[in-house]
C-alpha cells in the first residue's frame, strides 16, 4: 500500500453511488456496505431508483443511486449529504450536486463527459470548465475505457458491452483504496456473486483491482480515510431491510403463537418485496397468495384468518383505500389480521419510489362506518421486524386487524441489525375455544380485553356464522337493533381503547422529567430526529424526542409526556396528520409543526435550523 | 349462534337445519336451493363440523344464516376471494360459496374468473335470477338486452353475460345448469359438484316473485320445457323433446337441432355428451345455447379433474420443507450474509 497519502481517521462518511439504471448502482452500494458491515462501522443505506425500470440512459430520469452511511460510532440515518460522489455520467451528476458537501470528493467517469451526455442530462455549459464544482475534490478517471482495457488484456472472450458492466467494480477499486480496505473482501463478494460464471468474476476481479491500482498510482486523490470499527458493539449482526425485517417479524409470530403464517397481497411498490419474500418460506410452511387485485389480497386473508391462520395482507397506500371494505369487515367480525401498509408519496400514484407519512390519517379513520382498529409504526429498517411481530400479537389477542405502517424509506433502507433469538421474544396467546365447549358464544367477550373468543371451521360443536352484518352481543345473531348496535360500536372502540394497557409506556429520549422542547415524531422519521435532537443535546441545547410506534390507542403516559416540556413540535413527513390527531385528543397543548412533503426524508441540518429558530422564539 | 348439539351417528337433513326464522319473500327460489343443499351435504361422508359456507351480499347470501354449518356473510362480491383464502389455508374443509348474479358477475366478476383459473376446490353455486332483488329490482349483468328495470326504464342497452360462457372462458373445469324448481335434479348436481376436484360453477335458474316473476319460464315453463331444455347427462346421446325426437348434431362449426327420423336422422348420429372431455369446445357451445334457436342445456355440461391450487401449493410446502436447511426461524434469522462482530 502506497505510503504517500496521509490517512485521515473519520467518525463517519457517507458515499452515495450514481449511474444510469443499468449501471450497477445498487449491487455497487451493497458490496461497499457489506464490506464496511464486516470490518464492523455501523451503516445505513437507501437506494434512490426512478419508478421507471430503464429510463433512456444518460437522462436525469435514468439515474439511479445509493447511498451508503458508515461510522464509527452509531449511524442512524443514510446521511443528509454525501463526502464523497461517484458519477458515472453527467445526468448522475446532475442529479446529485445539490446533496453533496461543498468540500465533498466527486469521482466522475471521464469517458462519458462529453457534448453528446452532456446534451441528454441538460447540460447547457461544460461542467468541467465552468465553476459548477469549484470547491470539490474531482476525480477524473476513465473508467469506462480502463474497464474495457483490462477486460480485453484478459483475452477470456468479453466483449466491451460486457466489460462495461464490470465498471462499477472499478468504482469499487478507486473506494477500497480510498477507505484504505483490504481488496480481498470485494474479492470474496465477487466470488459468490458470479459463483456460476467463472469468467465473469476473473474479468469483475481483474477491474476492481485496476481500479485500486489506478488510484494509488494516479496520485488523483490527496488523501486516503479510515473508519474505525465501532466499540463495544459485539454479537452477530445482520444487513437488513425494513420489508425483510417486516417478513420475518410475521413468520417470528406465527412460529411464537403456534400458528401457520398466510399472506394475501398484490404487487405494489414499495411494499412488494414483503410478498417476494414469504412466497420463498414454503419450508416454512407459510403460504402467499398472489391475488388478482388489493381487494382479493386482504379478502384470501381473511378467509384464512377465520380458518385459523395467523393471516396478513401487504399493501402501500392506493393499496390500503381499496382494502378498506375489507378492513372493515375484518372489523366487525372481530379476526385477527395484519395489514401492512408501506407508505409512499400521495394522493393516487403519487410518487411510488419516494417516502411518505401522508396515509396516516387513512389507518386511523379510512374505513366506513365506526370502525376501529389498532394503528402502530416501525421506527427503522431493523425494527419492523419487532413491529411486526407486536402487530401480529396484538392481532391475535385482541382479535382484531392491526394496520402497521411502514414507508419506503424503512422498507429500501438498510442498517446492521442484532440477529435476535426465537426464545428471548414475547409469548402470544391464541384465544382459542376447545371443542365443544358448551359456553362458547361468536360474540362472548374476555372480560379485560373485551375480545371475542376464536372457534375454527373443523371444530366439533362450535359451529357458528358471522359476517358483515351487525350482530347481537353474545350470540352474534343478525341484529337490527338499535341498542345492541350502539353496544356493539361501543365495545369495539374499547377494546381498542383497551390496547393501551397492554402496550408499553411512551419513552422520552433526553430530558425524562420535561423541559424545554419537545421533538414529537412517528415511525419511519425515527433516525433524522434523534440524529438531530442527540447532536443538539451535545450542543448544549435543552432539547428532547418523544417518537411515537403506537398510534392507536396512544400510549397511556402520552398526556403526561406532552405536558412536560415548555414546546412542543411535531415533525412528519406531510402537512400534519399526526398533529391533527394529537391536537384531537390533547387539545389543552400548543403544538408547532415541521412538515416536508417532497418525497424525501428529513435531513438533520434542517431539523436543528427549525428547532434552533423555535428556541430562540420567545 | 352456536349449535352445541354434537352428535357421530350418520347425518341427516335436521342436522344442517336452523331453528331461526328464513326471511326470504314466500315462494321465492331460494328455499328449495336450501333445502337441496341440505339434502346433498349428508350423502358427502364429511363431518358436519367441516362444512363453511361463505357468501357474498344479495338475497342469496342470507344463505349462510340458514344452515347450520360454519359459515361468513361477507362483503359484495368478494365471498369468491374469502373462500379462496379459506380453501387455501384449509384443505381439509368442504367449502361452498353462495352468490347471485349481480354479486359474482358485476361486483365481483374479477374473483369470480381468477377463482376459475386457479381451480380451487370451492363449490359455488350462483343464485341467477337475472334481477338485483335486494335493492329492489334494478338490472342485474344477466339481465336480457332490452329488459325495462328501475335504473333501465327505457330497457338495458348491455349484452349480459352467460356464467357458463365465462366459467369457460376462464378455464373452468366444473359447470352445471340447474333449475330451481327441479329438486331431484339440484341434488344430483350438487352431489356431482361437491365430488368434483376444483372449482364448481353451477348456475341456478332462480326465480324472483317479486321483482322478476317468472322470468325463467318462457324455458322452463311445465307445458313447454321438454321441447325447450336439453338435460345433459355424461356419455348420453343428447336428446331431448317431449317425444324424445329431437337431438343435437354437430355441424360445421356449430351444434344443430335435428330430428330423428328425418333426413335420414337416426339415433346413432346425435351427438354424446362428454362432459369429461379437457377440449371444452363443444361444452361451450352447450353453455351457450338459447331458445329458441336451440334449446337450453341443463345438467353437467362439463366437468374435467385436474390438479387445485391448494394441493399444489400443498405439495410445493412438502417438497420446500424436506429440502431447505431452515427448518426454523431461528435459522432463517441467521441464515445468508451474517457478520459475526467481536
Amino acid at each position: 500500500m502506497s505510503n504517500k497519502n496521509s490517512i485521515i481517521e473519520l467518525e463517519q462518511v457517507v458515499v452515495k453511488f450514481a449511474g444510469d439504471s443499468g449501471d450497477g448502482m445498487q449491487l455497487t452500494g451493497m458490496q461497499f456496505s457489506d464490506a464496511s458491515a464486516s470490518l464492523g462501522n455501523d451503516l445505513s443505506t437507501f437506494p434512490d431508483y426512478p419508478s421507471e425500470i430503464r429510463a433512456p440512459q444518460g437522462t436525469i430520469a435514468g439515474v439511479s443511486g445509493f447511498q451508503v452511511h458508515i461510522g464509527h460510532k452509531e449511524v442512524q440515518t443514510p446521511g443528509d449529504l454525501a463526502d464523497v460522489l461517484v458519477a458515472l455520467n453527467p445526468a448522475a451528476l446532475k442529479a446529485n450536486m445539490k446533496w453533496v458537501k461543498p468540500s465533498a470528493t466527486i469521482i466522475i467517469d471521464i469517458d462519458n463527459f462529453d457534448n453528446k451526455h452532456y446534451k441528454k442530462a441538460g447540460f447547457i455549459e461544460d461542467p468541467l470548465h465552468d465553476s459548477s464544482l469549484k470547491g470539490f475534490n474531482l476525480v477524473k478517471a476513465p473508467i469506462t475505457s480502463l474497464s474495457r482495457a483490462t477486460v480485453r488484456e484478459l483475452n477470456i472472450g468479453l466483449d466491451n458491452k460486457t466489460a462495461d458492466k464490470t465498471r462499477n467494480q472499478f468504482v469499487m477499486g478507486l473506494l477500497f483504496w480510498l477507505f484504505d480496505r483490504d481488496m480481498t473482501m470485494g474479492e470474496h463478494f465477487l466470488q459468490e456473486k458470479f459463483a456460476k460464471k467463472p469468467e465473469l468474476v476473473k474479468a469483475n476481479i481483474a477491474v476492481l483491482r485496476a481500479g485500486f491500482n489506478y488510484a494509488e498510482t494516479v496520485e488523483a486523490m490527496t488523501n486516503q480515510f479510515h473508519v474505525n470499527p465501532q466499540k463495544g458493539r459485539k454479537g452477530k449482526f445482520k444487513k437488513i431491510s425494513g420489508n425483510i425485517a417486516a417478513s420475518w417479524g410475521l413468520v417470528a409470530a406465527a412460529e411464537k403463537a403456534g400458528l401457520k403464517l398466510f399472506l394475501g397481497s398484490y404487487p405494489i411498490t414499495p411494499a412488494s418485496e414483503i410478498l417476494q419474500e414469504l412466497s420463498g418460506l414454503r419450508n416454512l410452511e407459510v403460504k402467499t397468495f398472489q391475488a388478482e387485485d388489493e381487494i382479493a389480497g386482504i379478502c384470501t386473508a381473511i378467509g384464512a384468518s377465520f380458518g385459523g391462520y395467523l393471516a396478513a395482507t401487504s399493501t402501500s397506500g392506493p393499496g390500503l383505500a381499496l382494502k378498506t371494505e375489507a378492513a372493515g369487515l375484518a372489523v366487525i367480525t372481530e379476526l385477527p389480521l395484519v395489514i401492512v401498509n408501506v407508505q409512499r408519496g400521495g394522493p393516487s400514484t403519487g410518487l411510488p419510489t419516494k417516502t411518505e407519512q401522508s396515509d396516516l390519517l387513512q389507518a386511523i379513520h379510512g374505513r366506513s362506518g365506526e370502525s376501529p382498529c389498532i394503528v402502530i409504526a416501525a421506527s427503522s429498517p431493523g425494527n419492523c421486524f419487532e413491529y411486526a411481530f407486536e402487530a401480529a400479537k396484538l392481532s391475535v389477542e385482541h382479535m382484531t386487524p392491526v394496520i402497521l405502517l411502514s414507508d419506503g424509506y424503512l422498507a429500501n433502507g438498510t442498517e446492521l441489525w442484532p440477529i435476535p433469538q426465537m426464545k428471548d421474544l414475547p409469548e402470544i396467546k391464541t384465544p382459542r375455544v376447545k371443542d365443544n365447549d358448551p359456553n362458547y358464544q361468536p360474540y362472548k367477550r374476555d372480560p379485560e380485553k373485551l375480545s371475542r373468543f376464536w372457534a375454527l371451521p373443523g371444530q366439533e360443536g362450535l359451529r357458528h356464522r358471522i359476517g358483515g352484518l351487525e350482530k347481537s352481543d353474545v350470540y352474534g345473531e343478525v341484529s337490527h337493533d338499535p341498542f345492541n348496535h350502539q353496544l356493539m360500536c361501543q365495545y369495539r372502540a374499547e377494546k381498542v381503547n383497551r390496547v393501551a394497557d397492554y402496550i408499553p409506556k411512551q419513552d422520552i429520549y433526553g430530558s425524562k422529567d420535561g423541559g424545554e422542547l419537545l421533538v414529537i415524531g412517528w415511525g419511519g422519521t425515527y433516525g433524522a430526529l434523534y440524529s438531530a435532537v442527540k447532536e443538539m443535546r451535545e450542543e448544549g441545547y435543552d432539547i428532547s424526542l418523544a417518537q411515537f410506534n403506537y398510534i392507536m390507542p396512544l400510549p397511556k403516559n402520552t398526556d403526561e409526556v406532552l405536558g412536560k416540556f415548555k414546546k412542543r413540535i411535531i415533525c412528519e413527513l406531510n402537512l400534519g396528520q399526526f398533529a391533527d390527531y394529537l391536537r384531537s385528543i390533547y387539545p389543552q397543548y400548543k403544538y408547532s409543526q415541521f412538515n416536508k412533503v417532497q418525497g424525501l426524508p428529513f435531513f438533520i441540518s434542517e431539523l436543528k435550523k427549525r428547532f434552533k429558530t423555535l428556541l430562540e422564539e420567545e | 349462534m352456536t349449535d352445541n348439539n354434537n352428535t357421530t351417528q350418520e347425518l341427516t337433513k335436521k342436522d344442517f337445519t336452523v331453528d331461526s326464522t328464513i326471511k326470504w319473500c314466500a315462494g321465492c327460489g331460494a328455499y328449495s336451493i336450501l333445502s337441496s343443499v341440505q339434502n346433498t351435504l349428508p350423502k358427502l361422508g364429511v363431518k358436519k363440523d367441516d362444512f363453511v359456507f361463505v357468501s357474498g351480499i344479495g338475497c342469496s347470501s342470507r344463505f349462510p344464516y340458514y344452515i347450520k354449518t360454519y359459515g361468513i356473510h361477507s362483503l359484495h362480491g368478494r365471498a369468491t376471494a374469502i373462500a379462496s383464502g379459506l380453501k387455501s389455508a384449509r384443505p381439509d374443509l368442504n367449502v361452498w360459496v353462495i352468490t347471485g348474479d349481480g354479486d359474482s358477475m358485476a361486483i365481483g366478476g374479477n374473483h369470480f374468473i381468477h377463482l376459475i383459473r386457479r381451480n380451487i376446490d370451492l363449490n359455488v353455486i350462483i343464485f341467477n335470477n337475472k334481477i338485483y332483488g335486494l335493492t329492489k329490482g334494478q338490472y342485474s349483468p344477466t339481465t336480457p338486452m332490452g329488459s325495462k328495470t328501475k335504473t333501465s326504464p327505457f330497457g338495458t342497452i348491455e349484452r349480459p353475460f352467460m356464467p357458463g360462457e365465462l366459467t369457460l372462458g376462464a378455464q373452468g373445469n366444473f359447470f352445471a345448469r340447474v333449475i330451481d324448481k327441479e329438486p331431484r335434479g339440484m341434488e344430483d348436481v350438487f352431489l356431482q359438484a361437491a365430488l368434483h376436484k376444483g372449482t364448481s360453477i353451477i348456475e341456478v335458474f332462480q326465480n324472483c316473485v317479486i321483482f322478476n316473476n317468472a322470468i325463467h319460464e318462457q324455458i322452463t315453463g311445465k307445458d313447454v320445457r321438454d321441447d325447450r331444455i336439453i338435460y345433459v347427462e355424461h356419455n348420453k346421446p343428447l336428446i331431448f323433446g317431449k317425444e324424445r325426437d329431437k337431438g343435437l348434431i354437430l355441424k360445421g362449426q356449430d351444434l344443430e337441432v335435428v330430428k330423428i327420423g328425418e333426413n335420414g336422422i337416426s339415433e346413432s348420429d346425435i351427438l354424446v355428451h362428454d362432459a369429461n372431455n379437457p377440449n371444452p369446445n363443444v361444452h361451450y357451445m352447450l353453455a351457450r345455447m338459447t331458445y329458441p334457436t336451440h334449446p337450453v342445456a341443463v345438467g353437467v355440461i362439463r366437468s374435467v379433474e385436474d390438479n387445485t391450487y391448494e394441493g399444489l401449493l400443498e405439495e410445493q410446502i412438502e417438497h420446500a420443507k424436506a429440502n431447505s436447511k431452515i427448518k426454523n426461524v431461528d435459522d432463517l434469522l441467521n441464515s445468508g450474509n451474517v457478520f459475526n462482530i467481536e
